[in-house]
């Protein structure tokens, strides 16, 4: 599938127009905050209207993930070459760009997650300029590592995601913003760290034949990591099942744990999701906590699908951990967005413990927890963040028959609220459902274990909305008004996309289904 | 035919709803009239799907399914399926449903949020049809999660008390606990046979697949769907949610929480009474009794009429539940449909009291009355009239007296419980039953004397109390109608002869022989071995615990405050409800925040305490190099500047900034110059 | 003595030169004023003068230093255009010409 604008590509375009869209901004007067906004909206705008060409013209048969052939949208130019060094020969970095099944939902969310969040910064009034300069070198960094198929690329948007968001939380966060700002930064700074190492590992194991020349090229082509053939003779990493592969996989999965982020690697987020503005709770919650399912998926599975069986059952224990613990801290939180941060880890327990089942119906309902709960706690961030614009409070039992208030926002919120609760007839459900259906072929008792982490799940969620929403109003939020046009703008597309994927999942499914039962087979072959 | 009026059937609530939420503040009369015309619709069009059913094809399955969503090789398809079950069930929730949609028009009239309780209740029909109608396991899940959702919605209707969305939330969260049961029951069955739909997996049992290839798994497998039916049907240990239930307005007590919703479970089980194997039916009649004794001794101590009648439901659903577990098949879902009109008919008119009540004490100005204690009531006989009558003919009815619709049933069940007890020997379970059926008696009868019969408690409270407008009367009278036994068999004494056992077989078992129950022709001739003994019998309690509640109540031979005195333990167990709230809110409810706040002190303090301590450590590490670095490294560095520093100062002592003294620093250099080289 | 005195020889010429050198010198190292001080640069660039044109005639230099002296007078004329402008801008900064209070690069 080929699809260029002006002879560029358009998976290009997609990760490169919010550049462009900050160098308008950068060149803008400070004083101009509307052409400022006007400009960000613009560049996720049509960020969102090419994920949607992308939709309608996404060929769903075609399998990808190991298949350098069935990518769609492939751009593979030559970046860095440099002949003959000694010892190592040609070195070759790839700029290379493709979308398989995997990949497209998270495209598409991404878009239309950021593209939310410019709505949702729109009174953000502290250094408008740097603020959405920042929020669009965000947002490239996110799309890039989501479509990059070369490692040392992927391995630079996923560092250039990373002081942006320092910045948003550090600058244009709450009172302990420093705090969290950096605690963030560390996280994943030691996250990246390991991946760099194992990187540098892969590259030096891996290289193939070039055909036309007959060289023997190292690269950093994710896709030919996958292949063993490709391993050189006493490579590091070369061969099955050795201690070097398995430490490998480790320091991958810990960095993608990080940013999951699984248990006991999960205290960044609940930090960083109080401090951070509301746009940068949606973001971070919404988009950047799948990177680190993706990069499983993506990386560690195909590259190490050795490792990843013989570490499988590790990493269901730490789902089902996750999922029980972050729904029990969950649920004794007092602060509203503490508590969906920790029901955050909760929920992307389910989408590990659904891709670790390493079956077609976990890996399903893995993705599409992913995607599902992307669009849920980016809901439930603009929910909070709509009582936190009126009130400046975020304390659970600072509110109180908001309902008899704002019900068009109380029916709006609740909606999100039972959809992360796992209401049929709501995505959550159907996701939950898969991932759960899948990982009960693989691991009987630890998904009995996990499933109650959904009755907790409902004892918290229904706590939090008589708390909040219930009850009598307190005087103070005596005149509280409903929401605006724009928080509707932001609210009502993800509340109708929770609604149809929760009532007809299938256009979400056939997306990725090829190529993750493409992957399941590959794992259980390769493994 | 059977696949558009269904889904006609199904999506006229749901049009309703969707109307409602979106524009029912704008509506005339605020859409009340939309809610109910399009009920009233669904009604017909299900007593024409009914009718037809029965009479062109009365033996048959029909099912249509589509496509729902394809993963990996596998297609999820949904469907709807109408056999006579489904075919009846349907009557049965469309015209409850029709008459408490009239009925809420008086009862709610005064509402702040009067069209979305219409439209809730919309949402509730739409997902009930949506369990009765499903051919499907994983969408009667769907459906049962929504009708617990809309069960939570109207019970917190009034989400301004507090108890009324602590009562919601409880509501909510139990039924989770049993729906939890059922989810992985469902897990079992599609990691066996890969599929959700009935007949299908039973298509597969029949063929002589198990899950994981043994026949535990298969029990576990129904016990573990049947703790859905736990949940939803309250039945011990899960019931304590019925009766807090109770907070939401009348009408929605009689529509949810008596004649439908809770009736789902015993649905439930029928739908995958074929599955069941011995063990697992022997568990549900277990669970069954226990329930219906657990709560027909804590009716006879409460005051509040809508609790009793809670504690009723759930003893009848116990009954029903029996019923099944013994093979009682017929006779349970039998129960379950007469049970659904007398039952909604009995808080209908509770709700008719507590309309009249209410406006008496509201014009009163009296706010500290409870208008739904019995204690406070007394007397209203001949205020209201209809009320009463309709009230007797239910009370009859559920108390088992012949003529009546509950006669029927509940004989039948008492029969069914005996003839399981002379092929199994489970001796308990026809004890316990007729047992029960006394305690009925009694507690409904004592109901009915404290509220109608009697003095009045307060002469000009009662007085003042008027009988309520047609709208609320009338589905009264047509729920008395449908308690009488002519509807479902032309014999008083027996419905087996009747229509309803006609089209209401017990399908066959399919499990492994070895895990089958009695077969069904056994069963059946052990029933009408026992049948006349039952009856006799059964009417002979009923009739005792009605005398007995005649003679405490209304003749006063015996002193109530006398007897539980007597009682003792008994009777303040009763009283407390056997103290179930109570241990689950210390134990479970308790121990969850227990173990929250641990976990919170956990991550904050062990977690996070890592974090920050390899924080801290490395600021320590840091702190050291850095002193090193500062005065060690940085020491010979700037040693080196100093001295620099020092000797430009003196130096610099010598720049003067007057050129005439630069001049004579020349002057005098040269001349040394000039000493030295010449 | 006379004998000496009345037949000038180079040596005279030098020592007058010689005097005159030692009065601009004294001039540029002890006078105040900038003036002065420019005066004494002219002293000494004449007694620089006074001895080309006193070798010019008794040795055989020839007309060199005579040509020698026309350049240094040519080049004492436009020191002293460009030395007053400067002398002009220092008054105009520090309103003084006193050297004593003209120093800015004292260290």
């Amino acid at each position: 599938m080929e699809f260029s604008i002006f002879g560029i590509g358009i998976l290009t375009w997609l990760v490169f127009v919010p550049i462009v869209g900050m160098i308008i901004i950068l060149m803008l007067p400070d004083k101009n905050r509307n052409a400022i906004r006007w400009t960000a909206a613009g560049a996720t705008g049509i960020q969102v209207i090419l994920a949607a060409v992308i939709f309608a013209i996404f060929d769903r048969s075609k399998l990808g993930i190991n298949d350098a052939e069935s990518f769609q949208f492939i751009e593979k130019y030559s970046w860095i070459t440099v002949e003959a060094v000694p010892w190592v020969g040609r070195i070759e970095i790839n700029y290379f760009l493709g979308l398989d099944g995997l990949s497209v939902l998270m495209v598409i969310l991404t878009s239309l997650i950021a593209l939310i969040g410019v709505i949702s910064s729109w009174n953000i009034q502290k250094m408008v300029k740097g603020y959405f300069a920042l929020y669009l070198l965000l947002v490239t960094g996110m799309m890039g590592v989501f479509v990059a198929l070369d490692f040392f690329l992927f391995f630079i948007f996923w560092e250039v995601m990373l002081l942006p968001m320092y910045f948003l939380i550090g600058l244009w966060g709450g009172p302990r913003r420093e705090y969290a700002a950096i605690k963030f930064f560390l996280y994943t700074f030691v996250g990246g760290i390991l991946m760099l190492l194992t990187m540098l590992a892969l590259y030096f194991s891996v290289a193939y034949t070039d055909p036309a020349t007959g060289q023997s090229v190292h690269t950093f082509n994710i896709l030919h990591m996958m292949n063993p053939a490709n391993y050189v003779e006493g490579g590091l990493l070369a061969g099955v099942d050795t201690t070097w592969r398995y430490v490998a996989w480790m320091a991958l999965f810990i960095n993608f744990a990080i940013k999951i982020p699984l248990f006991p690697f999960h205290t960044w987020l609940p930090d960083a999701h109080v401090e951070a503005p509301t746009p940068i709770s949606v973001i971070l919650a919404g988009i950047l906590l799948k990177l680190g399912t993706y990069g499983l998926l993506r990386i560690n599975f195909p590259i190490f699908p050795d490792a990843t069986i013989y570490f499988i059952y590790f990493m269901a224990v730490l789902a089902m951990i996750s999922i029980i613990y972050g729904a029990l801290c969950a649920m004794a939180q007092d602060d509203f967005k503490k508590l969906i941060a920790y029901s955050s880890i909760s929920h992307m327990g389910i989408v590990v413990l659904g891709i670790a089942a390493l079956n077609t119906q976990g890996m399903v309902g893995g993705v599409l927890q992913m995607f599902n709960h992307g669009i849920i706690t980016a809901v439930l961030f603009l929910a909070v963040g709509v009582l936190y614009d009126r009130t400046k409070k975020r304390g659970l039992y600072d509110f109180g028959g908001i309902a008899n208030q704002m019900p068009k926002y109380t029916g709006l919120a609740m909606i999100g609220m039972f959809a992360a609760l796992g209401l049929p007839g709501l995505n959550g459900f159907v996701s939950e459902l898969f991932s759960f259906l899948g990982a009960f072929e693989a691991y009987k008792w630890i998904t009995i274990i996990s499933v109650t982490g959904i009755i907790i799940t409902a004892a918290y969620i229904l706590w939090t909305i008589q708390r909040v929403f219930l009850g009598k109003t307190p005087e103070k939020m005596s005149d509280l008004s409903d929401l605006t046009l724009r928080e509707y703008l932001a609210f009502v597309p993800l509340i109708i996309l929770i609604v149809l994927l929760g009532v007809y999942p299938a256009p979400a499914i056939e997306l990725m289904n090829a190529s993750l039962s493409h992957l399941v087979e590959f794992m259980n072959s390769g493994g | 035919m059977f696949t558009q009026i269904p889904l006609t059937i199904l999506l006229l609530p749901l049009l309703g709803f969707i109307l409602l939420i979106f524009f029912g503040k704008k509506l005339p009369r605020q859409g009340d009239w939309l809610a109910s015309g399009l009920m009233l619709l669904a009604l017909i069009f299900s007593l024409v799907l009914l009718i037809t059913k029965l009479t062109s094809y009365p033996g048959e399955t029909i099912s249509t399914s589509f496509e729902w969503a394809v993963v990996g090789e596998q297609t999820i398809s949904f469907g709807i399926m109408i056999d006579n079950l489904a075919a009846i069930m349907l009557v049965v929730v469309t015209l409850v449903s029709t008459l408490v949609h009239y009925f809420s028009m008086g009862y709610m009239k005064e509402d702040v949020r009067y069209s979305r309780y219409f439209a809730y209740l919309g949402f509730f029909s739409f997902s009930m049809l949506g369990i009765v109608l499903t051919n499907n396991i994983l969408l009667m899940y769907i459906f049962w999660e929504l009708v617990g959702v809309s069960s939570y919605l109207l019970i917190g209707h009034w989400y301004e008390k507090k108890s009324a969305s602590n009562a919601a939330n409880k509501a909510f969260i139990v039924n989770r606990i049993g729906d939890f049961g059922m989810f992985i029951g469902i897990m079992i069955l599609f990691f066996s046979f890969s599929t959700f739909a009935f007949e299908s997996i039973f298509d597969s049992i029949a063929a002589g697949q198990l899950p994981f290839g043994s026949t535990g798994w298969l029990t576990a497998a129904g016990v573990l769907i049947f703790c859905g039916a736990i949940g939803k049907s309250a039945q011990f240990p899960l019931h304590v949610w019925l009766p807090d239930a109770m907070e939401g307005p009348t009408p929605v007590s009689a529509l949810i929480h008596a004649a439908t919703m809770v009736a789902a479970g015993v649905y439930l089980v029928a739908r995958v009474f074929p599955m069941l194997t011995a063990d697992a039916l022997l568990i549900i009649a277990y669970i069954g009794a226990i329930t219906a004794l657990i709560a027909a001794t804590i009716a006879i101590t409460q005051f509040d009429i809508k609790k009793v009648l809670a504690y009723s439901t759930i003893s009848q659903l116990g009954y029903m539940i029996m019923a099944l577990g013994v093979g009682a098949y017929t006779a349970g879902f039998m129960h379950l449909v007469t049970h659904a009109a007398f039952k909604a008919g009995l808080f209908l008119g509770a709700g008719s009291v507590i309309f009249a009540m209410h406006k008496v004490l509201h014009d009163m100005h009296d706010h500290h009355t409870d208008a739904q204690d019995i204690r406070n009531m007394g007397g209203l006989k001949s205020k209201m009239p209809v009320t009463y009558w309709t009230f007797l003919i239910f009370t009859l009815a559920i108390s088992g007296i012949p003529l009546t619709s509950g006669f029927l049933s509940k004989d039948e069940i008492l029969a069914g419980t005996l003839a399981f007890s002379t092929l199994n020997g489970h001796w308990l379970l026809p004890l316990i039953g007729f047992l029960v059926a006394g305690l009925t008696a009694f507690y409904m009868f004592r109901l009915l004397i404290l509220t109608f019969h009697g003095r009045p408690s307060d002469e000009k409270r009662i007085s003042a109390i008027q009988e309520s407008p047609y709208v609320m009367t009338i589905p009264l009278v047509v729920l008395a109608a449908l308690s009488l036994f002519v509807f479902y068999s032309f014999n008083p004494f027996g419905a087996s002869s009747g229509w309803f056992y006609a089209a209401m077989e017990r399908p066959l078992s399919i499990v492994p022989e070895m895990l089958q129950p009695a077969s069904g022709a056994v069963f059946y001739e052990a029933v009408s071995s026992v049948h006349t003994p039952a009856m006799i019998l059964s009417i002979l309690i009923a009739l005792g615990g009605i005398f007995i509640a005649l003679a405490v109540y209304h003749w006063k031979k015996i002193s109530a405050e006398d007897l539980s005195r007597k009682a003792g333990v008994l009777y303040s167990g009763s009283a407390n409800k056997w103290y179930f709230d109570d241990f689950y809110n210390k134990v479970f409810v308790g121990g969850l925040f227990l173990v929250n706040k641990s976990m919170k002190w956990f991550d904050d303090n062990i977690i996070d305490g890592i974090v920050n301590g390899s924080a801290v450590v490395t600021q320590g590490f840091s702190a050291i190099s850095g002193w090193i670095d500062d005065n060690i490294v940085d020491g010979l560095v700037n040693a080196t500047a100093t001295t620099a520093d020092r000797a430009g100062g003196l130096l610099s002592k010598i720049q003067t900034g007057k050129v005439q003294t630069y001049l004579v620093y020349i002057f005098f250099s040269v001349l040394v110059l000039f000493v030295l080289f010449i | 003595m006379i004998q000496w005195l009345a037949e000038p020889g180079l040596t005279h010429f030098l020592i007058v030169s010689a005097i005159l050198f030692s009065l601009g010198l004294m001039a540029i190292l002890s006078k105040r004023n900038v003036i002065m001080v420019l005066m004494g640069v002219e002293l000494i660039l004449n007694s620089a003068n006074i001895n080309m044109i006193a070798f010019s005639r008794f040795t055989d230099l020839g007309l060199d230093g005579q040509m020698i002296g026309l350049f240094v007078i040519i080049i004492a004329a436009a020191e002293a255009a460009v030395a007053l402008a400067i002398v002009l801008n220092i008054y105009n900064r520090f309103r003084s010409i006193n050297l004593d209070e003209i120093s800015l690069l004292k260290g």
